[in-house]
């Protein structure tokens, strides 16, 4: 279960790019949920993910997985539990290095024992093939080619294995399926439902798509200003409409365009 | 002619140690380490100071692990203090020459007259006739090579390729790229370190000047290997591109020395040059396909 009591942030305190990205932000995640946040640009809600993968230190509030305070913790070692996806394929990976390199850099968060100085077992590597084989794209005849020579959704679906190779705690998708093409996305799309189905995976993800928004997960928020304005369970949601999202998503969206209007009329 | 032949050999293998360290640094880590010239010349004078009092073996392994030390210290100031990397070199091969002068007891120089080496002591065994030191070196430097190849495929050694290669997904995979790049860092100078003892325990001196320019000679060796072997496309190329590249340099040296095509005070310079257009290729050819084309769709 993963709990965020009073989470603020703001960014360039003082000066005239003064920006509050989270605004006393409270948000109880259950264990199993599966949930879709949305909001426009700027309404922080890649700066909540920073926050809870440990990018930055947030300026007050506590963020608690399982019962354990992780607020100071760094990111590399909130990253043990928790996977990150970036809309960005790219990011994931290492582009030099062969795809099943990049898969035992992966795998290394499962190592109880921190042995440094052992290799890639036989063992691991037919346990990368088999996992490899489930993406359905070949990858697992070709685990020794670079991971720069493969396309976008190729890349996104390795780093969706990588991420969830040892189960997280926590999944972050950051619009994870934006940069890749139609058919692309829908291919990530569907092996994300999969895998988080399948390891009963705790997931946030942060999508544009309205539609996607109410047809995927188990619970829908919505965020404006740095705070969540909507919290639709399953049922709510199924008496949802995208219209009435929109118009949600619309209020939400206009009330940040009159604050800058604001800002710039004061000027 | 076989002399010179040998002499290159020998330089060649000696040398390709600072190859393969900046190969780490440089390449793996993606970080312009300016450590290695204090670094190497530490390593000597730890190397022919412990020769000189009558510890020869020891000498090696203080060279090793003084260069160790030496990558430590560059390595915290980047990681733990937020000094820029190549900033936290140049302080770091600044220190150095302090603790240089220390480690030849404040004197500019040391010499060895009638103490043995690993070398005299190769020598005596009178197994490799004339080609005792290059006997030696090789064998440090095929070693090297190996320890190195082994090591990159270990789990530590895939995390620092990966800190080198996308630092966004490093702290994303549960390592800590500040450890990565202090362990990547000490690696490299141990080589550094130990190419410095063995070519003070083989000239039988060591000067506190000898590691001017060491950095640039071992990327020069690095690229011409690299151009020649191909060397970017695997890491074991690459590796073996580090020897080849320096012998091949060392080749150049001598013929350049016996021919006299130019004046020898030339050769640093010629080196800098060599260096600037290998690392400037890719660009030059770059702007040369693009203002070709210009003049060729502007006809």
């Amino acid at each position: 279960m993963l709990e965020i009591q009073n989470l603020c942030k703001v960014f360039n305190p003082g000066t005239i790019n003064e920006k509050t990205a989270l605004n006393n932000l409270n948000l109880t995640v259950n264990d199993g949920d599966f949930i879709t946040i949305l909001g426009s640009n700027g309404a922080g809600k890649s700066t909540l993910f920073n926050a809870i993968a440990g990018v930055f230190l947030a300026d007050s509030g506590k963020i608690i997985l399982d019962g354990e305070n992780i607020t100071f913790q760094p990111d590399y070692k909130r990253s043990k539990y928790i996977g990150r996806l970036f809309q960005d394929p790219l990011k994931g990976t290492a582009p030099h290095m062969t795809i099943e390199e990049n898969l035992a850099l992966a795998y290394l968060r499962a190592e109880k024992r921190t042995d440094s100085f052992s290799r890639i077992s036989r063992k691991e590597h037919e346990m990368f093939r088999e996992q490899l084989k489930l993406l359905e794209m070949g990858l697992e005849d070709r685990m020794n080619t670079q991971v720069g020579t493969l396309s976008g959704g190729q890349r996104q679906a390795l780093t969706l294995l990588m991420a969830t190779i040892v189960p997280p705690k926590l999944l972050l998708l950051d619009e994870h399926t934006a940069a890749l093409d139609p058919a692309a996305a829908d291919k990530i799309t569907d092996l994300t439902k999969e895998i988080v189905v399948r390891n009963q995976t705790t997931c946030l993800m942060i999508t544009h798509n309205l539609h996607q928004a109410l047809r995927t997960g188990n619970r829908t928020l919505m965020m404006s200003d740095g705070r969540i304005i909507l919290d639709l369970n399953d049922e709510e949601r199924r008496t949802t409409t995208v219209d009435e999202l929109l118009k949600r998503f619309k209020e939400g969206a206009s009330q940040e365009l009159d604050d800058d209007r604001i800002l710039l009329s004061s000027d | 002619m076989l002399h010179i032949a040998q002499t290159a050999l020998t330089l060649g293998c000696v040398y390709s140690l600072v190859a393969l360290a900046l190969f780490v640094s440089y390449r793996v880590l993606d970080i312009a380490d300016l450590t290695t010239d204090g670094c190497f010349v530490l390593g000597m004078a730890l190397s022919v100071s412990a020769a000189a009092a009558g510890h020869p073996f020891l000498g090696i392994l203080l060279a090793v692990i003084g260069g160790g030390c030496a990558g430590f210290v560059t390595a915290f100031l980047q990681t733990r203090l937020g000094v820029p990397s190549i900033l936290a070199g140049i302080v770091t091969n600044t220190g150095l020459y302090t603790v240089n002068l220390m480690a030849m007891g404040w004197s500019a120089n040391v010499s060895l007259l009638k103490q043995s080496t690993i070398f005299t002591m190769v020598r005596d065994l009178g197994i490799f006739g004339t080609w005792y030191q290059f006997a030696v070196v090789f064998v440090f430097a095929v070693c090297s090579m190996i320890l190195i190849r082994w090591f990159l495929s270990t789990r530590l050694g895939l995390s620092i390729r990966a800190t080198g290669d996308n630092m966004d997904m490093v702290s994303a995979s549960s390592i800590n790229p500040k450890f990565t790049i202090a362990a990547g860092l000490i690696l490299a100078n141990c080589f550094t370190g130990l190419c410095g003892g063995l070519v003070g325990q083989m000239q039988k001196s060591a000067d506190i000047n000898a590691g001017t320019g060491i950095v640039v000679i071992g990327l020069a060796s690095l690229i011409i290997g690299e151009t020649v072997l191909n060397g970017r496309r695997s890491i074991t190329r690459n590796i073996a591109a580090c020897l080849a590249g320096n012998i091949i340099y060392r080749f150049i040296y001598a013929v350049i020395l016996q021919t006299r095509i130019l004046p020898i005070e030339c050769l640093k310079l010629m080196t800098a040059v060599i260096v600037a257009l290998a690392i400037a290729a890719p660009t030059i050819r770059a702007n040369l396909a693009v203002a070709q084309r210009q003049r060729r769709e502007t006809d």
